[in-house]
């Protein structure tokens, strides 16, 4: 069994940065990740990514590098293709790499697991040839790979990020589809109060809006009834907008309507969480360490909260120093000291979220689906069944998962669990705090029965 | 409206009570907790089975095997009225032995069972090579298994769901959400609950699994259960490989082999552990090795509701007449007696079955 | 029909594998759910709920959308990278060839 003082779970910008700064108050650290290279998604790739495409991709790609070239430290042990399935008491982490587990005993833990895609159930999201926009964002990054179809729909800012990325690749998307209203970014900015840091984010949208203007690329506002048809795969993107009936047809399509915190680990060792509603998802509790109410247990990044990657990598700093003081690393005078000139980054770097959270709201039509739209894309179930397995009693998901089986695939829940929190809440006119969420156990993701036997105390229970 | 019955717990058991009740015309109300209950019926291994059961008491081996020949009438039933199967295969069910001691050890106590029952335990003993024709994949570890013919298995999410659907089409009341504080009997039962409502009723089942721990007393029952640990593997859904159950291993209809069970004496903790699915996932390697190459999907740790000699019990309260104790650890197996033959217990027919070896008066 | 993808670099290295019998060259070490869909793969397997048709959809590990069979096993085509010999089937759905029973 390997130990450290401090494991790390995910290796973008909050993992990386927290390792570096563990390391640097001479903490050892274990940094595990479930890519072949560090970066997280955000960066995904980036050390080799952007030698080759770092014109295309933007500079704030490049804030990954020096995170990434970090981690070349003594103290700091890096294990890449690394997924952790199992959390304990301990911490005791459970993790495979190359199909054979191994464990790690740690004295602090922190969580770094980042953010998935918000879910954008739509009629036709399942077919193949839809995809996140992230998805898009990492065929670009990691591979050098454009759709020459494609078609972004949904609000935000990656949605015009992608879009210019691919502008500059010399393939422009088809189409932008964006769910927001013009009332949305008016509400905005009437009601987030001088939010500054929101004008340079609206600015730097209006900069990419216009290359994509430029390039030619049709832009709707406001759409709604969308959805994707084909037969066995993606062929066409139908919506309303301006009070017209469109259809575009196309090979990929890729949704985008914010990132949610993936809270799958924090939620296996029951960390409790609390719903955000300005974010309209769940984050787990933590104090402005990033402390959980496990004491050895901290969250940092977007898996925390959604704040981007700058502010990432600030929390996994300041986890770091608490960590670090924790352990007897660093002094309280020193640890507080530093925090400051971090905090007050974090909180600038936050100013621009409620701007960003109200500009581009989720496509409510995702958020309470037609009955006849799958929500489980692992099981296939739809918002309609989950409706019938309200009227049938069920008051949260947990219920829900044993009458229908949503949630029980092997994605466990990260592309459906909103949903249902969501369809269970309206259904019962209760609050997403109290219909909650899954029970999450592990295993965290899929493993094999031959590696899970490998580890009994017994070779063979048999004998 | 008053009810003739307030049932106080949701799950298999008190749905498939409710259920009997309701055909026989009788208005109930069933009380069911919220989404973080203990439930058992939702972390179940879901084998409809008879072997092993009842070697002490052939008793519990009869009013098993009297479930498992309701079960069929009593799925079919559900399955007209809900448009949905409860998965139910009864074509037999293995327990596999891994040494030739551990299998003539319990051919040996089946033999006596078997004639304490008049001869009414039909199995038999497949040696490697015959039980290798009936399941392909077994693995050379296992020297053979104990075919029992009465064994089966279901979805006992399935079974849970179209109860609950029938027993609301059947006219029964559901409270969600419900957490029972007390119950006081005055000219009918007051059952209260933590939200301040009180559900009135001429008789009350306390049918709560573990919730009996707590609840029991105040009725006038002994309830000394406890709860037993169980953590459960499920696979990905994966082609035919195993056509009957056993207790290591089952291929759900859905098509995931669920792989069981711990028997833990932990209290009420309900986490799952790693070396817990170490282990049942070695066992089951060792039953069938091309499980190896699956992977495992979700796994879970319920809590099984055992009385001291783990049969169950059923009993009027001394105290509070009209108030019944309903409690066991096999809820699946026993949900056809349950609906079938326990409303004549409850109403004192003629039909009644004779559930006096399964009273309290045998804790004293 | 022409490949929903294209590459902005020529892929060096390449090595043979196979996907659904198919001998397929990709480029050594690159990720096999994009190597397969700048192939010109677009259904990697079928449900095996409904036999849906299924591609990769977050590419980052999280949705098991891209579901391939290697060696016996499922895997995610999105977290493994491309080695020379590797044989690829759909993972089991229904309604393939080695659709569930």
């Amino acid at each position: 069994m390997r130990s450290a003082d401090l494991i790390i779970v995910g290796a973008g910008p909050a993992g990386m940065a927290a390792a570096a700064c563990a390391a640097g108050k001479g903490l050892s650290v274990l940094l595990l990740d479930e890519q072949p290279r560090a970066g997280g998604q955000i960066y995904r790739d980036v050390a080799r990514a952007w030698p080759k495409r770092g014109g295309l991709l933007g500079k704030d790609y490049a804030a990954g590098l020096p995170l990434v070239q970090a981690l070349d430290h003594p103290g700091i042990t890096h294990i890449t293709g690394a997924t952790v399935w199992q959390i304990e008491d301990g911490p005791l982490v459970t993790f495979t790499v190359n199909g054979a587990a191994q464990q790690a005993q740690g004295k602090r833990l922190l969580i770094a697991t980042g953010a998935l895609e918000r879910p954008m159930p739509l009629p036709g999201w399942t077919l193949p040839g839809v995809m996140t926009a992230g998805a898009g964002q990492i065929l670009l990054k990691q591979s050098g790979m454009v759709s020459d179809r494609a078609v972004l729909v949904g609000c935000g800012p990656l949605l015009y990020l992608i879009g210019a990325q691919m502008v500059r690749a010399g393939t422009p998307p088809l189409a932008l589809v964006e769910t927001q209203g013009r009332g949305d970014l008016l509400a905005a900015m009437r009601h987030v109060g001088g939010a500054l840091r929101g004008w340079r984010y609206m600015l730097k949208g209006l900069g990419m809006l216009a290359e994509l203007r430029r390039a030619g690329v049709a832009r709707h506002v406001a759409a709604t009834d969308i959805e994707i048809a084909g037969a066995n795969r993606a062929e066409s993107v139908r919506f309303r907008a301006a009070g017209q009936q469109h259809e575009i047809g196309c090979d990929t399509v890729l949704l985008h309507h914010g990132v949610v915190p993936n809270t799958q680990a924090a939620r296996s060792i029951d960390i409790p969480h609390e719903w955000d509603s300005r974010q309209r998802a769940f984050v787990p509790q933590r104090d402005a360490w990033g402390r959980s109410a496990r004491a050895d247990v901290f969250i940092a990044g977007d898996g925390a909260g959604i704040g981007g990657a700058k502010a990432a990598a600030i929390a996994g700093e300041l986890a770091a120093l608490a960590i670090a003081h924790d352990l007897g690393a660093l002094a309280q005078g020193d640890r507080d000291l530093e925090a400051r000139q971090l905090r007050w980054r974090l909180s600038a770097e936050l100013a621009a979220r409620p701007f960003i959270d109200r500009a581009y709201p989720p496509f409510a039509p995702a958020l309470a689906p037609a009955d006849k739209t799958i929500i489980c894309r692992c099981e296939e179930v739809t918002a309609g069944d989950i409706r019938r397995y309200a009227a049938m009693g069920c008051l949260g998901p947990n219920q829900a998962k044993a009458f229908g089986r949503a949630g029980m695939g092997p994605c466990q829940g990260r592309y459906c669990g909103l949903s249902v929190t969501e369809i269970l809440s309206a259904a019962h006119g209760q609050a997403p705090d109290r219909t909650g969420y899954y029970r999450i156990r592990p295993p965290l993701k899929p493993v094999t029965l031959a590696e899970l036997a490998a580890m009994a105390d017994t070779p063979d229970a048999a004998e | 409206m008053d009810s003739d019955y307030a049932i106080i717990g949701g799950g298999v058991v008190g749905l498939s009570v409710a259920w009997g009740l309701l055909k026989r015309g009788l208005r109930v109300t069933v009380l069911d907790g919220d989404d973080g209950s203990f439930r058992a019926s939702r972390g179940n291994f879901g084998l409809v089975w008879v072997q092993s059961k009842g070697m002490n008491q052939p008793r519990y081996a009869q009013w098993s095997q009297s479930s498992a020949a309701a079960w069929a009438d009593f799925s079919d039933e559900l399955t007209d009225a809900t448009g949905h199967a409860v998965g139910l295969e009864q074509k037999g069910g293995y327990d596999l032995h891994f040494s030739e001691e551990s299998l003539e050890a319990t051919v040996a106590k089946y033999e006596t069972l078997k004639a304490r029952l008049g001869g009414d335990y039909p199995y038999e003993v497949l040696g490697h090579n015959a039980l290798r024709k009936e399941e392909p994949e077994i693995g050379p570890k296992v020297v053979g298994a104990i075919l029992h013919h009465q064994d089966g298995h279901a979805n006992p999410l399935k079974l849970l769901r179209a109860l609950s659907d029938d027993v609301r089409r059947l006219g029964g009341i559901i409270l969600n959400g419900k957490h029972v504080v007390d119950v006081k009997k005055r000219d009918l039962f007051h059952v209260q609950c933590a939200d301040g409502s009180e559900i009135r009723a001429r008789k009350t089942i306390l049918s709560a699994g573990l919730g009996a721990m707590e609840l029991g007393p105040k009725l006038g029952f002994k309830a000394p259960i406890r709860p037993q640990r169980g953590q459960v593997l499920i696979t990905e859904k994966m082609p035919k490989i195993i056509n009957r159950p056993s207790l290591i291993a089952r291929q759900v209809d859905e098509g995931g082999i669920q792989i069981g069970a711990t028997n833990e004496e932990v209290g009420l903790d309900d986490r799952v552990t790693q070396p817990g699915l170490s282990g049942l996932a070695a066992e089951a390697i060792a039953a069938y090795p091309i499980l190896g190459r699956a992977q495992l999907v979700r796994s879970w740790g319920a809590l099984r509701i055992l009385s001291p000699d783990g049969l169950p019990i059923y009993q009027e309260s001394p105290e509070m007449p009209g108030a019944y104790l309903v409690t066991c650890h096999s809820g699946i197996t026993l949900a056809a007696a349950h609906a079938r033959f326990l409303p004549d217990w409850l109403e004192g027919t003629a039909a009644a079955p004779d559930l006096e070896v399964f009273s309290e008066a045998r804790f004293s | 029909m022409k490949h929903a993808f294209h590459r902005l670099d020529a892929p060096a290295d390449l090595v043979r594998v196979t996907f659904r019998g198919q001998v397929v060259d990709l480029p050594a070490g690159e990720n096999l759910a994009a190597a397969l869909l700048a192939a010109g793969v677009t259904v990697f397997r079928n449900t095996p709920v409904s036999g849906a048709p299924r591609a990769p959809f977050c590419m980052m590990g999280a949705c098991y959308d891209c579901l391939v069979e290697i060696d016996g096993t499922t895997r995610q085509a999105c977290m493994l990278e491309v080695s020379e010999g590797m044989v690829i089937e759909p993972a089991h759905g229904k309604g393939a060839d080695n659709a569930l029973g």
